[in-house]
């Protein structure tokens, strides 16, 4: 997968050798980062996966990482490691836009806990991820910053709503990003660009710093080239946050060391309900494929049963546009971000200020969330949705009851083209139709890349695990990995 | 009262055919520290915007998390009312835009509140009453729009969002208030059961007690309930009385003249003493309650409760009577001797080592209450202090000061800002004490007043005490009341 090198120095090297490789100085920081600015440099303008690159801050940390390690002052894992924030991440001091118009030029005063945690291990964050508006979207083309084009495959999308932190690991423009997931906003642009995405379980990493669109749905998790990667970043930024009243107090274990567990034994679900009619041929040979690997290494293969998987997606758009629209009250133009001007009274300023600040998609969603809301019809809409959200929860309880993985597809297709999907809101809804389970569940989830079409373009599987189980994910992931190198 | 300034026509006669029906909502604003969600401080008053934080801003990606202190006060308050705390409760978020509301919703609880079916105990026209109250739930309060005071305030708004995010108890009451006296009563109550378990300072220039009425009112006789007005904007609980009643003759006359009352929002206008109508019920928000997903569902275990409850203190009502049987005194006694807490804590320390207990409540109401009310000084402030209670109180109980020396002794102690111990030690009255000397006097009172004694001699005893004013009168004062008494009753029996 390797073709381009980044200078020497990174390739074929794991995040925690490349970390180490800085502590001990053989890697120099300044030199890492600054082969990837190099790379943005001549890279981002066709894929448009940054917003914003922070290059004299990062070339100022790294430089100050190398002179740590010269004194031989104690440094994190993470050391040097470039790594690039979706613009739905607050880092005090860079912008973050969410995508959206209405936050053009918002710079918070305040870091999230997630990137936080990254810059204590050393990460270096060398700038902000496009991505759809307010992570709404599953193909990046609801960014009101232009959409990211796959490196795969530049007319197609990368997915979304994270299309920008996929893309930029897919094309080495960072060693890894950090996304969010809703509804699959990680899961399904990590299987169209080909690189590996994590959905930590709800609580295992603090949202403080996340600008929310669903907050009983949205996580923030990693991107990285290996399953591995992937890992070492998850044990750095999961963990209790007393700033998140919704972040767990469990421990987090040594990821990378689970990932490295052998799997024979493992007992792995496939659920019917993935498998059906929707389902593009060649994805659903893929993953098979990835599914008798592990069977070779000695995994247990069990049919499982999910029977109330269709009503994920109306449940899902139903819950999350809820909260969308309370989430997103505070863009009102009162106190930061875009102001309609010309205004004459107070409700104009805010009908005016949201009408032009907010794009299609997100104002749909809005629309959608305030009538499942409203008086009269919320019994029928939202209690009603989340009702349907316990008994998909019961449906993963009783399969791992018998399993201690599933693995599905990731998207029903591979990458579809920019544009072919922008007029018909269902049918690009029905991108989540795999991950949104997941999602309402509260389960984590990994997609791994199993294998390409014949068109070239990347396939993943989905890992589904029961709540923290992670290092469950991580180890099966893994074996599908090797089982593509092999 | 204001609220007649401005009367409504409805007459008495017609006011008598209906009864009204009022229900309260009171907002508590909780003594703690920082900020129910965040750690900024709730200080009332600093300069605008510096009490702030991405939390309380509602700043994208800033997250709540509960004062668990919060929760402590208002489980106390909860207990206190009577109210049934629920194991668990659940915070909502109420949609709504308005500027000073920076998130554009309020974390509040809505379905499923912290505390239930409580009630406080008012006097009523026919004895004791039980107000019930539906319901305690807590929520945070919004930022303060300022539309007055700058130089551009004709096309501008400013906003100080230092008050954002305080944490606040709504106490909600059933609909069992019949009349403004009534619904006074139970604030009152209220108000003193919030200051004893020290959750609030309930004060309401800053705002600490806010209080909305909804009144109606139905012919007497009916079941069904009239439609309602909700009156908001009211300051002070003698307005919310003039407010009711303002609105209770308004909503008569409106039905007696054959109109129907609208169901609206009105505000109290204390200048005019009206209400005016700020919005009908078809402008009504709709608030789109749903479950606040930041914040868990807040647990309140039993162990966790029986914890709080321990700061629990002897509450208004109970202290009352244990003070009446205690120490001898009127209710009426009680009832302002224990106005506050502090100031009850006071009395009583000062009471247990006085001679007469009841003595020390005798002076502190008569002599010290209406002073310091004259000279606007608070009950720490003042030049007497309790121990000078207590000796002024002891003294008389041994007769060794009549009460015009004591009146004295208090006006000189207020006027020179001195304790009474310093001014009776300067000023000590010179008693007379001489028994020759008071008989002399006493015989020529008995000897000016033929009639009396004829009176005394004739069974009615009490006539001694007119004998005793006179002698003390004579003396200007001076005269051992203690020693007089026995010298004029032995005189007379002689
Ligand atoms: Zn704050």
């Amino acid at each position: 997968m390797r073709t381009e090198a980044n200078g020497t120095i990174s390739v074929g090297m794991t995040l925690q050798e490349l970390g180490q490789s800085v502590i001990s100085g053989r890697v120099k920081a300044a030199e890492l980062v600054n082969s990837y600015l190099q790379r943005i440099e001549a890279r981002n303008a066709k894929i448009n996966a940054y917003l914003s690159v922070a290059s004299e801050d990062a070339r100022r940390t790294a430089e100050d990482l190398d002179a740590a390690a010269r004194r031989g002052d104690p440094l994190g894992s993470l050391a040097g490691v470039p790594v690039a924030i979706k613009d739905v991440i607050a880092i005090e001091g860079m912008t973050a836009t969410a995508g959206s118009r209405i936050l053009e030029g918002y710079k918070p005063p305040y870091t999230a806990t997630a990137v936080r945690r990254l810059k204590e291990a050393g990460a270096v964050v060398l700038g902000k991820l496009n991505c759809d508006e307010f992570a709404m979207g599953s193909s990046n083309e609801n960014s009101a910053y232009g959409v990211v084009r796959n490196p795969a495959a530049l007319d197609r999308v990368p997915g979304g709503s994270s299309g920008g932190s996929a893309a930029a690991v897919a094309a080495e423009l960072a060693a890894a990003t950090l996304g969010t997931d809703t509804g699959g906003s990680i899961r399904q642009p990590a299987s169209f660009c080909g690189v590996v995405g994590v959905l930590p379980t709800y609580g295992r990493v603090s949202r403080y710093g996340l600008i929310a669109f669903a907050s009983s749905l949205d996580r923030i998790g990693p991107f990285a080239r290996t399953v591995e990667d992937a890992a070492m970043v998850l044990g750095v930024i999961a963990g209790h946050d007393p700033l998140d009243a919704t972040s767990s107090r469990r421990p987090v274990p040594d990821y990378v060391a689970e990932c490295h567990r052998p799997v024979e034994g493992l007992r792995v679900g496939v659920p019917a309900e993935y498998f059906a009619e929707g389902l593009d041929q060649e994805v659903k040979l893929t993953v098979q494929r990835a599914i008798d690997s592990l069977r070779a290494q000695g995994c247990v293969i069990t049919p499982v049963s999910l029977p109330h998987t269709r009503y994920a997606v109306p449940t899902y758009y139903v819950l999350a546009t809820a909260e969308a629209s309370a989430n997103l009250e505070r863009f009102d133009g009162v106190r930061y971000g875009y102001r309609a001007p010309e205004v004459k009274t107070l409700s104009d300023m805010y009908r005016e200020t949201r009408d032009r600040g907010f794009g299609r998609e997100v104002k749909r969603r809005i629309l959608l969330g305030t009538y499942v809301l409203s008086a009269g019809y919320y019994d029928a809409y939202y209690r009603k949705g989340q009702q349907v959200r316990r008994v998909l929860a019961e449906d993963f309880l009783k399969a791992f009851e018998k399993v201690d993985v599933i693995v599905t597809p990731t998207a029903p297709t591979p990458a579809f083209r920019i544009g072919e999907k922008t007029d018909d809101p269902v049918s690009m809804y029905l991108a989540d139709i795999y991950t949104v389970t997941a999602s309402l569940a509260g389960i984590c989830g990994i997609s791994v890349p199993c294998g390409v079409s014949s068109e070239g373009l990347p396939i993943g599987a989905q890992i589904l695990g029961p709540h923290f189980c992670e290092g469950t994910v991580f180890r099966a992931a893994r074996a599908i990995e090797q089982g593509q190198t092999v | 009262m204001t609220a007649t300034s401005v009367s409504t026509s409805a007459t008495t006669a017609a006011l008598a055919k209906y009864e009204p029906v009022i229900g309260l909502e009171v907002h508590v604003q909780l003594l703690t520290t920082t900020k129910a969600f965040c750690g900024c401080l709730t200080r009332f008053g600093s300069a605008p915007n510096t009490q702030i934080c991405p939390t309380c801003l509602g700043l994208p990606g800033a997250l709540p998390v509960l004062n668990k202190r919060a929760v402590e006060f208002a489980v106390l308050a909860s207990t206190a009312l009577n109210c049934e705390v629920r194991t668990r409760s659940v915070f909502a978020r109420k949609n709504y835009f308005y500027p000073d509301s920076p998130k554009g919703y309020q974390i509040s609880q809505y379905d499923q509140p912290l505390a239930e079916h409580g009630w406080i105990e008012v006097p009523s026209e026919n004895g004791p009453k039980k107000i019930g109250i539906t319901r305690l739930h807590m929520e945070e309060d919004a930022g303060k729009s300022l539309h007055e005071g700058f130089p551009d305030s004709a096309t501008k708004s400013y906003v100080d969002l230092n008050r954002c995010g305080t944490p606040l108890v709504e106490i909600v009451s059933e609909p069992d208030i019949r009349t403004p006296d009534e619904a006074y009563e139970y604030l009152t109550r209220l108000k003193e059961i919030m200051l004893y378990t020290g959750v609030s300072d309930c004060n309401m220039e800053e705002g600490s007690l806010r209080c909305d009425a909804n009144v109606s009112v139905r012919p007497r006789g009916q079941e069904k309930f009239g439609t309602k007005a909700e009156v908001k904007n009211v300051n002070s609980f003698r307005f919310i009385r003039s407010a009711l009643e303002y609105e209770i003759e308004r909503q008569v006359e409106v039905l007696e003249s054959g109109g129907r009352v609208v169901q609206e929002t009105r505000s109290w206008n204390a200048a005019e003493g009206r209400t005016f109508s700020m919005r009908s019920k078809e402008e009504a928000h709709d608030y789109r309650y749903f479950p606040e997903p930041d914040l868990p569902p807040l647990m309140v275990s039993d162990a966790w409760k029986r914890e709080i409850l321990t700061a629990m203190p002897e509450l208004p009502e109970a202290r009352r009577a244990r003070m009446v049987r205690e120490y001898e005194i009127s209710e009426q006694d009680a009832q302002s001797l224990t106005a506050t807490r502090e100031f009850a804590d006071t009395f009583e320390a000062a009471a247990k080592r006085a001679k007469s207990p009841r003595r020390v409540a005798n002076l502190v109401q008569s002599e010290l209450m209406g002073r310091l009310r004259a000279a606007g000084l608070e009950l720490e402030q003042s030049p007497v202090t309790m121990d000078g209670v207590v000796l002024a109180a002891d003294l008389a109980e041994e007769g060794k000061l009549s009460s015009k020396q004591w009146k004295q002794i208090f006006d000189v102690a207020f006027e020179k800002g001195e304790d009474f111990g310093v001014v009776y030690e300067r000023e000590k009255p010179q008693q007379i004490s001489d028994t020759a000397t008071l008989e002399k006097m006493i015989d020529e009172v008995i000897a000016a007043n033929p009639k009396q004694v004829e009176q005394y001699r004739g069974g009615k005893k009490t006539v001694a005490a007119f004998f005793v004013g006179q002698v003390m009168r004579a003396s200007k004062g001076q005269a051992n009341p203690a020693l007089l008494n026995e010298l004029v009753v032995k005189k007379l029996d002689a």
